[in-house]
């Protein structure tokens, strides 16, 4: 059925026609018309943030939290470059996202006219793909292509920039939901012979490893359940990236932990001497892979990925199996099932005791502190704490970011939301407003450094306002604490702008906000402190000031390989750090 | 500042260059001629550090509004099938096709050659004109304008020539290139 409209009221329709109840933005001059029409409706909820990167944030929190598109609404110019940033980072982590923004008149573009920027070519290298909308007649099309082009593949940003006169033309709107407009259909079935190769492959296994990655829980739910059964099934050890975290529960048997610079012993170990490896959904990433040359040197390597410009790009690979998570792992247990292989027990049993073995060195373990809080400690707390409840987890980056990911078991997909490839400070506490606002039930806490959060802390009254009672948990260490890491490891230990000197008050800071500021220092009152922090029903600032010079370990330094890893017992090591004990004074 | 291969004060691990077998490939490239289209593409090689040795594009189906870009581009074989994936990732990329690797394909391109000049050197400029086949397209007393076609490697060594006969200016279009056989893109 077609209908006549106004453009600003065909983006109003296709939001409803493609399900989004809510969406985040900022109005400004070359948007009026569709903030008019928001105005005029009630299905589609508009958050309003108090910067452009915040809207794209929260964005990527819903939609990281939901499995669903997030949707952002800002003007030209100033607008579309604060959401730069947030565009990269949905473009880094695969995160399904659609931005519409404003756009000078038609007649006025290349004029340099008022808060004109060519938002196209600005964001063409961070987003999936983009649009300049030209003619009226092609806004339903467009506006549609790019929910499916966001979704579908290997998700990503996508941009609909509309000028301000076509907003106002009136056209002929038809629900092309299901219309592809591009010839864009990625393939997500994989042939046949893969699927029976790589079975082979692991049949034959005698110290196989699974690598997961985020890319099984953009593929869904049904792809988190196929690879819980596939575990079972092969019986394999699994480890995941920072993206892939909660596919697999933390709490499984099969688990060795997150893998990479700051992985486990176990976890880097077992990637190092694996003879096959299982890549699926993850994209060898530098933080993975360390020295490419010595990155588990003696294995077959197979690698499931959506996007044939994943395989190959920096580890070379034997069997490329390209397609969907969920629909090649289901093809996988339907011929494993068929195949009935005859697992090679002596050896699987063998490199299970070495995994073991590696287990027994307990890579996590820190000196515990009676005097101040550790780091480390916090999260496992905060985890201990929250462990029953529907908690969703949202992170900036740093050392809290690696910490979270070590200390905190995610047993759920969807679970963490936090920026992996562009590693964006501030990416946390808008991230939970969006998170929060699509779980309006849920426990969402944002684990924050005293550095991070500072780049979008105005999101704060974001929150307040939409009555989004996210908790920022703050781990005060009163440093950029991963820069000062790799200052004191690898630049002959020169503080080079890396304190956080003239920190606010954050608890008054809190108060200025009209949220709740909480702090604590000591150890024997944190367990108190959360709990409060859980029960109050608005925004908390929690201030937790932990030992300010611990280093995040293990780590494997750049550039090195997985079996040359930094250990936390090594710290008295002075090489290593020192200081993991040290107390605040 | 010293960088040492292996060792990285950095956050990336700085790659020694691996032996080079580094040849130069005939990409073609079949798209939808939209606006932006060739910037998407430029963009691609410049973002990710690939070079562009020569790129020729025009609409070959006007009611389909299908766009032919061919490409020359050097890189080892696994740099070449990255590229590959990366251009065929683009949403308006139909088709993506190394003509080098599908074996000896056809590769042609027109050069306007401008010298000028009297005397013996007019008379030779003519003489290797006519053994490369190129044709005049425009004269005066003191100057030529030739119209070449051929393999880039037959028109590099006319310019070569014509340097000594005067040459003033040079125009070249990039590369045509096509498989031969009957089987199309
Ligand atoms: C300070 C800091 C430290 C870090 N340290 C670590 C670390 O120690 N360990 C670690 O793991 N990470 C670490 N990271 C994160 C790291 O930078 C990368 O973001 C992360 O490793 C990439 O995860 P991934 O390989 O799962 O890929 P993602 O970025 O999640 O990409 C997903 C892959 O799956 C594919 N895919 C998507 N959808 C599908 C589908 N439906 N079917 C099939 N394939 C699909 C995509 O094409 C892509 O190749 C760190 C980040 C920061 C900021
Ligand atoms: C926008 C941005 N700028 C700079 C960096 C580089 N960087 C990575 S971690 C970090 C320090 C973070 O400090 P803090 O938030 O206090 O976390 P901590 O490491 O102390 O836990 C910096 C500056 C970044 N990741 N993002
Ligand atoms: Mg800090």
């Amino acid at each position: 059925m077609t209908r006549q409209m106004t453009g600003a009221e065909m983006v109003i329709q296709t939001l409803v026609d493609q399900g989004v109840d809510t969406i985040f933005g900022y109005p400004g001059s070359a948007v009026l018309p569709i903030f008019d029409e928001l105005f005029q409706q009630e299905e589609v909820r508009h958050v309003l943030v108090r910067h452009e990167q915040g809207a794209g944030h929260a964005a990527e929190g819903y939609a990281r939290s939901t499995g669903k598109v997030g949707v952002a609404l800002v003007t030209s110019g100033p607008a579309i470059a604060n959401m730069v940033t947030a565009l990269a980072d949905a473009r880094a982590d695969s995160i399904p996202m659609v931005c519409i923004t404003g756009q000078v008149p038609t007649t006025l573009i290349g004029t340099d006219a008022f808060q004109e920027a060519d938002t196209v070519g600005i964001t063409r290298p961070c987003t999936k793909h983009n649009w300049l909308v030209r003619r009226i007649e092609d806004l339903p099309g467009i506006l549609h292509e790019a929910f499916r082009i966001a979704t579908t593949g290997r998700p990503g940003p996508v941009l609909v920039d509309i000028p301000k006169n076509i907003q106002f033309q009136t056209g002929t709107y038809e629900n092309c939901k299901d219309k592809a407009l591009t010839q864009y259909h990625p393939a997500v079935k994989a042939p046949d012979a893969a699927i029976r190769e790589a079975v082979e492959l692991m049949a034959a296994a005698k110290k196989p490893i699974l690598y997961t990655g985020g890319g099984v829980i953009n593929s869904g739910p049904k792809a988190v359940a196929l690879l819980r059964e596939f575990v079972k099934m092969t019986g394999f050890p699994i480890t995941s990236t920072l993206m892939g975290l909660g596919a697999y529960p933390s709490s499984g048997k099969n688990w060795l932990g997150m893998l990479g610079m700051h992985g486990t012993f176990e976890a880097n170990l077992a990637m190092h001497d694996c003879d096959v490896m299982v890549c699926i959904g993850a994209r060898f990433d530098d933080r993975i892979t360390g020295r490419i040359d010595a990155f588990s040197p003696n294995s077959k390597k197979i690698h499931i990925d959506i996007d044939p410009s994943s395989i190959n790009k920096t580890v070379m690979v034997d069997l490329p199996v390209v397609g969907d998570v969920g629909q090649v792992i289901e093809d996988l247990i339907a011929a494993w099932t068929a195949r009935k292989p005859v697992q090679d027990k002596a050896a699987l049993a063998a490199w299970w005791k070495q995994i073991d073995a590696w287990r027994a060195k307990k890579c996590l373990a820190y000196r515990p502190s009676a005097e101040a809080i550790m780091p480390q400690y916090a999260i496992e707390r905060l985890h201990a704490l929250t462990r029953g409840r529907d908690t969703y987890i949202t992170t900036e980056v740093g050392q809290h970011q690696m910490w979270v990911a070590q200390y905190y078991g995610f047993d759920q997909p969807n679970r963490l939301m936090t920026s992996g490839g562009l590693g964006t400070m501030g990416y946390g506490l808008p991230a939970a407003i969006g998170t929060q606002l699509a779980h309006p039930g849920s426990l969402v806490i944002n684990v924050a450094g005293d550095a991070s959060i500072q780049m979008n802390i105005r999101e704060l009254s974001t929150a307040v306002q939409h009555n989004a009672p996210v908790k920022t948990f703050i781990l005060n260490n009163q440093h950029l604490g991963m820069v000062r890491q790799w200052q004191k490891l690898f630049h002959g230990n020169r503080i080079s702008h890396s304190t956080t000197d003239a920190q606010p008050d954050f608890v008054r800071l809190a108060e200025a906000y009209g949220a709740v500021g909480i702090r604590c220092s000591k150890p024997s009152e944190l367990d108190d402190a959360i709990e409060e922090m859980i029960r109050i029903d608005r925004p908390v600032l929690f201030d937790c000031r932990v030992v300010n010079l611990a280093h995040c370990l293990p780590m494997i330094p750049a550039g090195k390989a997985h079996n040359e890893m930094l250990l936390g017992m090594d710290e008295e090591n002075e090489t290593v750090g020192g200081g993991a004990d040290k107390v605040p004074a | 500042m010293m960088i040492v291969a292996g060792q990285s004060q950095s956050a990336y691990f700085l790659e020694e260059e691996l032996p080079s077998t580094e040849r130069s490939h005939t990409l073609s490239v079949l798209v939808d001629n939209e606006p932006g289209v060739l910037a998407r593409v430029v963009g691609l090689f410049s973002g990710r550090g690939y070079n562009i040795e020569s790129l020729t594009v025009s609409e070959i189906e006007h009611s389909s509004h299908m766009s032919r870009i061919t490409i020359v581009t050097t890189g080892r074989p696994p740099v070449i099938s990255q590229i590959m994936h990366q251009l065929g990732r683009l949403v308006p990329v139909h088709k993506v096709i190394n003509l080098t690797w599908a074996g000896d394909a056809l590769e042609r391109e027109l050069a306007l050659v401008k010298v000028a000049g009297k005397g013996e050197m007019r008379d030779e400029a003519l003489r290797l004109a006519q053994a490369f086949n190129a044709r005049i397209v425009d004269a005066t007393l003191d100057s030529y304008v030739f119209e070449i076609t051929g393999a880039p490697a037959d028109i590099d060594r006319f310019v070569g020539l014509m340097k000594e006969c005067g040459l003033v200016e040079l125009a070249r279009t990039g590369l045509a290139a096509l498989a031969r056989g009957k089987t199309g893109i």
